[in-house]
């Protein structure tokens, strides 16, 4: 049972760093800020959720794996809103239409 | 071993981002990297154990400094930057060396053994009322400095008010924000405000037992309110409202009234009767907590820039 654990942990932990290495590189490459903000927001949704996911069995208590889901439902909308600021000044038409 | 490469990958990105820091020359560019280099020094601070000391260079040295430097570099006209004469330079890198040096020798060069009160605040700690032997030393042996920390911030706010135009004094702080109730920053309000001010408090409260405490936690207030004022959701204060100002000097008040009480009561400046040492720290720290949230939220907010009586 805990090998199934941790090895549930180490694939959904490995999951998470790819979707940070991938979101890191589209930072770097892509070509301008609404790509960018698509692949840095990706890193920030699915690579910080799989990461908390993979350390859920291993946090040992309920309120901690209650902690962790919370900062990770914190840092989705921090990244949200901050993607959707940043959106509306990087388009070319300008903010609020 | 993995410990090991994680302390050298931490600090090599610590001097890294502090070089580039130092290295870039765009105002913009360098307020991020000093935010970089404020959270990488959180994680180190983490490594070392040191919770507290990581808790509050998160909140105050990356997080309001940040905001701050950023308004304060907004506000600034675009300069063109002379470069500094070249034995300037020098001179500047030796202080720089010089000082480097003496805390490398100091580090490097204990005396053995280390001279250390820790003991003695762990065998005195329970006569405080307090948990936390971080809190011990803020209110207990140290309150002396915490106390003139406290009055330093408050002297930051005067010096940003002293920069209020005449016509300005009196008015609300910062330009004008149109006030807004949809739209992504006013929904992020909504949603975070409430947990933030939960979470505010809670590090306060903690503080007395476990790492946290009233500039942590009154940090986390402060950026509340700010993110209150950005989104528009609420308007700054006019700073001439004798509440504001009250609020604004409550803690110290509170804080050097206990300390004179102390001197017919416990014999000295800034103790505490014992039997009342817990509840009168709570008092100091509940309002220090209000008057340090209000006046890094003033900070942020800087001198007022129009009229009283003239807003939107």
């Amino acid at each position: 049972m805990t090998t199934i654990v941790t090895l549930f942990s180490a694939v959904a932990i490995c999951a998470g760093i790819i979707f940070f290495l991938a979101g890191t590189v589209g930072l770097l490459r892509f070509p301008d800020s609404l790509t960018r903000l698509h692949a840095l927001t990706k890193a920030d949704n699915l690579g910080l959720g799989l990461i908390i996911l993979g350390l859920l069995p291993l946090s040992g208590s309920f309120s901690t794996a209650l902690k962790l889901v919370l900062i990770w439902a914190l840092v989705q909308l921090a990244g949200a809103t901050a993607a959707q600021l940043i959106a509306r000044l990087a388009r070319p038409s300008g903010r609020g239409k | 071993m993995l410990d090991l490469a994680l302390d050298l990958l931490i600090t090599a990105l610590v001097i890294g981002v502090a070089l580039w820091t130092i290295r870039t020359r765009d105002d913009f560019a360098a307020i991020v990297g000093f935010v970089a280099y404020g959270l990488l020094l959180t994680l180190a601070w983490a490594r070392l154990a040191a919770y507290d000391v990581a808790l509050t260079e998160a909140a105050i040295g990356g997080g309001v400094t940040g905001v701050i430097l950023l308004r304060a570099s907004v506000r600034l006209k675009p300069v063109t930057t002379a470069r500094t004469p070249i034995g300037v330079r020098v001179l500047v890198g030796l202080l720089c060396a010089v000082i480097s040096a003496g805390l490398a020798a100091v580090v490097l060069l204990p005396v053995s053994p280390p001279p250390s009160l820790a003991a003695d605040v762990r065998s005195h700690l329970a006569s405080t009322g307090l948990g936390n032997p971080i809190a011990g030393v803020l209110m207990a042996y140290r309150a002396l400095d915490t106390f003139l920390e406290t009055v330093v911030v408050l002297l930051a706010l005067f010096g940003a008010w002293s920069l209020t135009p005449d016509r300005a004094w009196g008015g609300r702080p910062g330009a004008p924000i149109p006030t807004a109730s949809f739209g992504p920053l006013p929904l992020f309000g909504r949603l975070l405000i409430p947990i933030g001010v939960v979470i505010g408090i809670y590090i306060v409260w903690v503080g007395a037992d476990a790492p946290g405490g009233k500039f942590q936690g009154a940090t986390i207030l402060a950026a509340m309110w700010i993110l209150a004022m950005m989104a528009g959701l609420t308007e700054a204060p006019p700073i001439g409202r004798w509440r504001l100002r009250l609020l604004l000097a409550a803690g110290p008040i509170v804080f050097v009234a206990v300390g004179v009480a102390g001197i017919p009561l416990a014999g000295s400046f800034l103790a505490y009767p014992e039997a009342l040492a817990k509840p009168l720290i709570l008092l100091i720290e509940v309002a220090l907590t209000l008057s340090i949230a209000a006046t890094l939220g003033l900070l942020v907010a800087g001198p007022p820039e129009t009229a009283p009586g003239t807003e939107l």
